[in-house]
């Protein structure tokens, strides 16, 4: 994304004539990822973050046991041989908590692409057409807001068979409303600027001055609000499927995993600690990483360090 | 203002009545009891006993009359026929609001007390160990999941009892099933006994993030122009804390508590789960399982009530709190 010549950022370059008083032309990305870089909590978490997403979908190929098999040893505390031990009935904890991993950021992050996909088209189109098309689509998105994102996904899934993407699909189904809120605020001022004028003057149809335009401009927001949704979305999934209603054996997640050793924190402790551990890692990771796009995007929000 | 809540209130019937229609057709859809009725029984149910089912639950009704049927039915009083023979949702839901409720009432009070104390504290010495002490623990229990924490507490409890020799430390059931010595003390010290750990574990979903907020919203307040005249003009710190920055540092507090109240009923969900009480997460979680249609909708109906409740609760509280705010 660095390398495109002058992406449409329109405003941010100077007239020739300022130049000279500049150090560098930077594109409006550029500066975002400065920003984001100097921020050392986001670098240290995208790190970590990173690190857990390719150990949780690569580590599995290159992991002699399978999750799903059972091995000769029960009960076994953390060794050489079994990283995260092994639970009651053989099987091994490490594999658990890979594929465990695997599946809860598989569903947090199709919750947060789908709400995001929906949520950002949503309230661009409302905030674009406004008038008569954007009362009705907000006064839907309000409707779904008054759902009780916990409750409804907790009734729906009950009854879809709990494969990962239904419950992908239920929750982002009941998250995009806050995405279309916060989209359509910032269509709403930014339909007013001169380069929409001009766009339209130039005869773009609405459809590019939405997709080419408007949301690209909108972006700031809308990373941050998805960034934020991944944590959402793994601390729903997690509870829902602790509860009996999300993931359902023979496949796992980090919620089913804390749940399976809810009754074991004194005798097995390491299949208690281990899962959760996880949970607080990727949500704690996902919200600095969050914390810091936001600073990057919008600097003005940044307090001042003394 | 009264004519504006009297709009409010009026305005919110519509919406209710809308965001209802669309919950039932929601939970119609997503579950067949009468199937589940011919196939889970041992021996299985005869025709006539399963058409009976159906009709007893009114699944054979159109949705647009069964809808009617419900709503109407509930303004009498009359919540529906559950699957289940025998059980008056109606007296089911109040039995277990007000266990609930408690448990809810006192949460939030909790969390708001920790709320503001640890953000204002956070807030007057912002950037000392003390703050970013209190800025990491808050960013720790923002990503920390209540189930996880929740058994972590249970065992905790178990633990406390056990080296303590006591029962003081309730980990089962809001109550115990019965009492030695029953008097009126005995049931209360039991009843708060059995309160504390949940109500530290729901208070935990909503703590982290009001400490930000207030936090936040100290910061920008002690920043202002007069907060500094209170104190030049020679006023102590203490009174210009309590009296000028810390009230208009809790406006907006006000407004997130109220409308955080959707998350925290979700909390006690988890919270009434693992602790075992027969609140009204227990109700959920069992019409869920038994595709109770009227029982799931009872509860959907009672949250939305209350949500939509503190939705202007928290309205008006913004304009009781910011005289700049008036409502006509």
């Amino acid at each position: 994304m660095t390398d495109i010549e002058a992406p449409g950022s329109a405003g941010t370059q100077l007239p020739p004539g300022d130049r000279e008083f500049t150090v560098r032309q930077r594109t409006q990305t550029q500066l975002v990822l400065r920003r984001f870089v100097r921020h050392r909590a986001a670098m240290i978490s995208l790190f970590v973050f990173v690190l857990i997403l390719l150990w949780a979908f690569i580590g599995p190929h290159f992991w002699h046991y399978s999750y799903q098999k059972y091995t000769e040893d029960n009960s076994k505390p953390p060794s050489l041989k079994h990283p995260f031990g092994t639970d009651s009935s053989g099987y091994d904890g490490y594999a658990q908590v890979m594929r465990g991993t695997q599946t809860s950021l598989k569903i947090a992050i199709m919750i947060a692409l789908g709400s995001t996909f929906l949520g950002a088209i949503w309230g661009a189109v409302a905030g674009f057409y406004r008038g008569i098309v954007d009362a009705v689509m907000m006064r839907i998105a309000d409707l779904v807001l008054t759902l009780p994102l916990f409750a409804i996904a907790l009734v729906i899934s009950s009854r879809t068979g709990g494969s990962w993407y239904w419950i992908a699909i239920v929750i982002a189904g009941l998250t995009w409303a806050y995405v279309a809120r916060v989209v359509r605020s910032s269509v709403l001022s930014l339909r007013e600027k001169e380069f929409i004028e001009a766009a339209r003057a130039l005869g773009a149809s609405d459809a590019r001055i939405i997709f080419r335009h408007l949301l690209p401009n909108a972006l700031g927001p809308i990373i941050v609000n998805a960034t934020i949704l991944v944590a959402t979305g793994i601390l729903t999934e997690t509870a829902l499927s602790f509860l009996g209603f999300g993931v359902q054996p023979p496949d796992t997640s980090l919620g089913l995993l804390v749940s399976q050793a809810q009754t074991a924190v004194d005798t097995r402790p390491w299949l208690f600690y281990i899962p959760g551990a996880f949970i607080i890692a990727i949500a704690l990771t996902i919200n600095f990483i969050g914390d810091g796009l936001r600073d990057a995007f919008d600097p003005r929000q940044q307090r001042v360090r003394q | 203002m009264l004519a504006y809540t009297v709009r409010r209130i009026l305005v919110s019937i519509p919406v209710l009545i809308i965001s209802t229609f669309v919950v039932f057709l929601v939970v119609i859809n997503s579950g067949d009891p009468v199937a589940n009725f011919a196939t889970s029984r041992q021996p299985a149910p005869s025709k006539a006993a399963v058409a009976a089912f159906a009709r007893h639950i009114h699944a054979n009704q159109p949705v647009m009359e069964r809808y009617w049927n419900w709503i109407t039915g509930v303004l009498h009083g009359d919540f529906g026929p559950s699957v289940q023979a025998n059980l008056n949702i109606g007296h089911d839901l109040f039995t277990r609001f007000k266990v609930t409720f408690t448990l809810v009432a006192a949460a939030m009070i909790l969390a708001l007390i920790m709320a503001v104390v640890f953000g204002v504290f956070s807030a007057i010495r912002q950037y000392s160990a003390a703050d970013y002490t209190i800025t990491f623990f808050g960013f720790l229990f923002l990503a920390m999941p209540v189930f996880w924490f929740a058994v972590l507490l249970k065992q905790a409890g178990i633990w406390f009892n056990q080296k303590t020799g006591s029962q003081f430390l309730g980990t089962i059931g809001e109550k115990s099933p019965y009492l030695e010595v029953d008097t009126t003390w005995n049931e209360f010290t039991d009843h708060v006994g059995h309160l504390i750990l949940p109500t530290i574990t729901l208070a935990l979903v909503s703590f982290a993030s009001w400490t930000r907020y207030t936090r936040a919203s100290m910061l920008e307040v002690l920043n202002s122009d007069y907060v500094r005249l209170a104190r030049a003009k020679g006023l102590r710190r203490g009174r210009v804390m309590t009296r000028h920055a810390l009230r208009t540092a809790l406006i907006p507090l006000a407004t997130v508590t109220a409308l955080d109240i959707a998350i925290i009923l979700g909390g006690a969900v988890i919270t009434e789960t693992i602790f075992q009480w027969h609140g009204m997460g227990e109700m959920l979680v069992q019409a869920a399982t038994t595709l109770d249609v009227y029982r799931t909708m009872a509860w959907l109906l009672l949250s939305a009530v209350v949500v939509i409740g503190f939705n202007l609760i928290a309205d008006l509280l913004y304009a009781v709190l910011d005289p700049r705010i008036r409502y006509d």
